[in-house]
C-alpha cells in the first residue's frame, strides 16, 4: 500500500462556476494535498481555486443501487418545462 | 432478470462507458489495469531520454520547454496511475511491479538519446507516434482512462509541435546541424514504427480488447495512420525516411513500407534494448533515495492525526 | 559595462544556476507529485533568469543566450550557494527555503525600485518565490519533525549550507554607486527571523554562526560551478553561430 493516501481534486476552473472533479493524487496530508493538486492540476490557468477530498472520505452510492436510487424519477416527467403545452403567442412563460 | 454482467455487456454494445464500481468480467478489469500502468509506466520512464538533455539544452527557451515537456509526463504518468487505482489497485502496488521487472513500458524509451536532435525526434516521430496510439483511447470503453486520455491528449498537442519545430531548425541551420537532424530520424525511424507494437497476425491481446472498447483500431492500421502522415513531414524538413522501400501508392492513397525488425522488438522487451537496465536502475534509485522522505511525511501526518484525536 | 548590467546579471546568474540545480530533481524525486512540483519551481526560476539576462543584455547588445552560454566560469557572478551539488532532498529544501526567503525580501523591495524593467520582473517574480518559500517550509517541517532519520538529515543539510547563506547579504561598492539596486545587507534580519521560525517550528536546532564562504559576486566559485557550465554550455559553444 501508498503510505500516501489518494486525494481526489476539485478545481473551479473560473468564477462563477462550481468546483468540478479533475483527478486524483497522493499526498501525505491535506496541506500537501492541496498544494501537490495546484502544481499538478492548474500548471495551464485551469483553477481558481481548489478542494481535496480524502478519497476514503466520500461515500457512493452504490451501482447495485442504481435502479432503486435513479429510476423512480424517471416518470416524473412534469418535472420538467417541456412538459406542459404552452399555447401559441403566449410569451415570457 | 438482468444479471450485473448483462448490463456490462450492455453499456459496452451500446458504445457506453464502464466506471470503477460497476459490474465487469475480471478479465476486462486484468487487461485495463495491465495497459493503463503499462502506459503509466512508459509516461515516467519516458522521463529519463529527454531528461537526459535539460541540463545541456542549447539555448534557455529550449531548456524551459523541454522542463515543462519532461514535467508533464510525469503529470501524464500520474493521471494514469490514478486511473489504473479505481480499479483496485494501488500505484505502490504497480510501482513495485514496474521495479521489479513483472510490468513493462514502452520499449521505445529503451533506445539512448544521443545528440540534442534526438530531443527534437522524440517529440516529431515518438510523441506523433504516441498520439496516433492514444487519441482513440480518448473513447476507450472505461471511464477514467478515456477521461485521463482527454486530458493527456490535450496537454500534449505541444509536444509534437515542439519536436518537429527542433528539427525544423536544426535542417535550416549549419550542414552540422542538419546532419544531426538526418542521424536522429535514421536511429528513431525503426522504433517509432514498432511503438505500435507487433504486427496484428501476431499480437496476442487484440481481439478480445477490440471487443471490450478498450482498443479501437488494430496495431497496423495505427502504423499505417503515422507513416501516412509522418512521410511528407519529412519531406517538408528536407529529410530522407531510412527505408529504400518507401513508395506512395496512387491506387490505394497510403504508403508501402518496410516493416520494422520484429526481433528487435521482441529483444528489448525481453529487457536486451541499449538502455533497459540504466532506465529501470534509475526509476529504482530515484525510488528508493526517496523512501525516507515519503515515510517522514508520513509520520509528520501521522503526528498531526494524533495531536488532534 | 555599465552598473545596471552588472547587478541584473548577479540576480540573473542566481536564477539561473539554481534552475540548473533544481531541473537536475525532474525524475528523480521522491514521489511523482514532487516531479511536478520541482518542475514547476524549475521553470519560475528559469523564467527569471531569462527576464533578467534579456535584460541585462539589452544593455550591452548580447542575447539571454549570449549570457548563458558563452560567459566564461569566472564571468559569473551567483552566489556559490546556488552552485553547489544537490544532494539528498534534504539539502534540496535547505537550500529552497534559505535562496527563495532570500529572493522573496530582495523582490519585494525591487518591485518598487525606479528601473520599470527590473521592477517589473520583481514584481511578477515575488509571487513565485513566495511559493517556493512555502514549498519548502511544508517540507523543511515535515522532514525536521518526520522521523529519526529525516530529523537527522534536515539538521545536517541546514548546517551544511548555513556557511553559503551570508554571502547573500554582502553590500559592495556596486550597491552602493547604483541607485535601484537593493542593498540586501539590512534584509539579513528579517531573513533569519524567517528562516530560524521554519527551523524552530521543525524541531532542528539552529545552525550555529560559522565562518562564511564568499567570491561569487566577483566571480570566484567552487569548483562545482565548472562542472555546471560545461554541461550547461557545451552543446552551444560546438556549433558557434548556430541558431536553435
Amino acid at each position: 500500500m501508498s503510505i500516501e493516501p489518494l486525494w481526489e481534486v476539485f478545481v473551479r476552473s473560473r468564477r462563477g462556476l462550481s468546483h468540478t472533479h479533475v483527478g486524483s493524487l497522493h499526498a501525505p496530508d491535506a496541506t500537501m494535498a492541496l498544494r501537490n493538486a495546484r502544481d499538478v492540476y492548474t500548471r495551464r490557468q485551469e483553477g481558481v481555486s481548489i478542494w481535496v477530498v480524502r478519497a476514503t472520505d466520500i461515500t457512493a452510492s452504490s451501482p447495485d443501487e442504481k435502479d432503486e436510487f435513479f429510476d423512480p424519477a424517471g416518470d416524473k416527467v412534469y418535472r420538467h418545462p417541456t412538459f406542459y403545452e404552452v399555447p401559441e403567442g403566449v410569451e415570457h412563460l | 432478470m438482468l444479471t450485473r454482467m448483462d448490463s456490462f455487456q450492455a453499456t459496452i454494445d451500446a458504445d457506453g462507458r464502464i466506471e470503477p464500481r460497476d459490474a465487469m468480467p475480471e478479465g476486462y478489469r486484468k487487461t485495463l489495469i495491465r495497459q493503463i500502468a503499462q502506459h503509466a509506466h512508459s509516461e515516467i520512464i519516458g522521463m529519463q531520454p529527454e531528461g537526459n538533455w535539460i541540463s545541456r539544452a542549447p539555448s534557455l527557451r529550449r531548456k524551459a520547454i523541454l522542463m515543462a515537456k519532461v514535467q508533464d509526463e510525469a503529470g501524464h504518468g500520474l493521471y494514469l496511475y490514478a486511473a489504473a487505482e479505481t480499479l483496485g489497485v494501488d500505484r505502490a502496488e504497480l510501482l513495485d511491479l514496474l521495479h521489479a521487472g513483472r510490468q513493462k513500458y514502452s520499449s521505445i524509451f529503451n533506445y539512448p538519446t544521443l545528440t540534442w536532435a534526438d530531443i527534437g525526434a522524440i517529440g516529431w516521430l515518438v510523441d506523433g507516434a504516441a498520439i496516433v496510439n492514444q487519441v482513440p483511447l480518448c473513447r476507450c470503453s472505461y471511464g477514467p482512462y478515456a477521461r485521463a486520455m482527454v486530458r493527456v491528449c490535450k496537454e500534449e498537442s505541444f509536444h509534437q509541435r515542439q519536436g518537429f519545430e527542433i528539427l525544423h531548425t536544426l535542417c535550416n541551420g549549419t550542414p552540422g546541424q542538419k546532419a544531426m537532424a538526418q542521424d536522429a530520424l535514421d536511429r528513431w525511424w525503426w522504433p517509432s514504427l514498432m511503438m505500435f507494437g507487433p504486427p496484428d497476425a501476431a499480437s496476442t491481446h487484440s481481439e478480445q480488447s477490440m471487443a471490450w472498447g478498450i482498443k479501437r483500431h488494430s496495431n497496423d492500421e495505427l502504423r499505417q495512420r503515422f507513416v501516412d502522415m509522418t512521410v511528407p513531414q519529412a519531406d517538408i524538413l528536407g529529410l530522407r525516411v531510412p527505408d529504400d522501400g518507401l513508395v506512395y501508392d496512387d491506387a490505394t492513397g497510403h504508403y508501402t513500407f518496410t516493416e520494422p525488425d520484429y526481433a528487435e522488438l521482441y529483444e528489448v522487451v525481453k529487457g536486451n534494448g541499449p538502455c533497459n537496465e540504466k532506465r529501470l536502475a534509475h526509476r529504482v534509485k530515484a525510488h528508493e533515495d526517496g523512501a525516507w522522505v515519503r515515510e517522514a511525511a508520513a509520520a509528520y501526518a501521522a503526528k498531526r492525526q494524533e495531536a488532534v484525536a | 559595462m555599465s552598473d545596471l548590467f552588472d547587478y541584473t546579471v548577479r540576480l540573473g546568474d542566481d536564477a539561473l544556476i539554481a534552475a540548473q540545480r533544481t531541473a537536475e530533481w525532474i525524475a528523480a524525486a521522491p514521489q511523482l507529485e514532487e516531479d511536478v512540483a520541482l518542475g514547476n519551481i524549475g521553470l519560475d526560476q528559469l523564467g527569471q533568469a531569462r527576464s533578467l539576462l534579456q535584460y541585462a543584455g539589452s544593455l550591452d547588445g548580447r542575447t539571454e543566450d549570449d549570457l548563458a552560454y558563452f560567459r566564461e566560469e569566472r564571468e559569473f557572478r551567483n552566489l556559490q550557494l546556488c552552485e553547489l551539488p544537490n544532494g539528498d532532498f534534504a539539502h534540496a529544501m535547505a537550500r529552497l527555503l534559505y535562496f527563495a526567503t532570500y529572493q522573496h525580501l530582495l523582490y519585494e523591495e525591487l518591485r518598487t525600485c525606479a528601473d520599470e524593467t527590473l521592477a517589473g520582473v520583481a514584481g511578477k517574480a515575488v509571487k513565485e518565490v513566495a511559493y517556493h518559500v512555502d514549498h519548502a517550509t511544508q517540507w523543511v517541517l515535515r522532514l525536521g519533525d518526520g522521523t529519526e532519520e529525516s530529523h537527522r538529515r534536515m539538521q545536517a543539510a541546514l548546517e551544511a549550507l548555513w556557511p553559503y547563506t551570508g554571502e547573500m547579504f554582502e553590500s559592495d561598492e556596486l550597491i552602493g554607486r547604483l541607485a535601484v539596486a537593493v542593498d540586501p545587507a539590512p534584509l539579513r534580519a528579517e531573513w533569519e527571523r524567517r528562516v530560524l521560525a521554519v527551523i524552530d517550528e521543525s524541531t532542528c536546532s539552529r545552525p550555529e554562526a560559522s565562518y562564511q564562504h564568499t567570491g561569487g559576486r566577483s566571480g570566484r566559485h567552487t569548483e562545482h560551478l565548472g562542472y555546471l557550465l560545461a554541461e550547461l554550455q557545451h552543446v552551444a559553444r560546438s556549433h558557434p553561430g548556430a541558431t536553435w
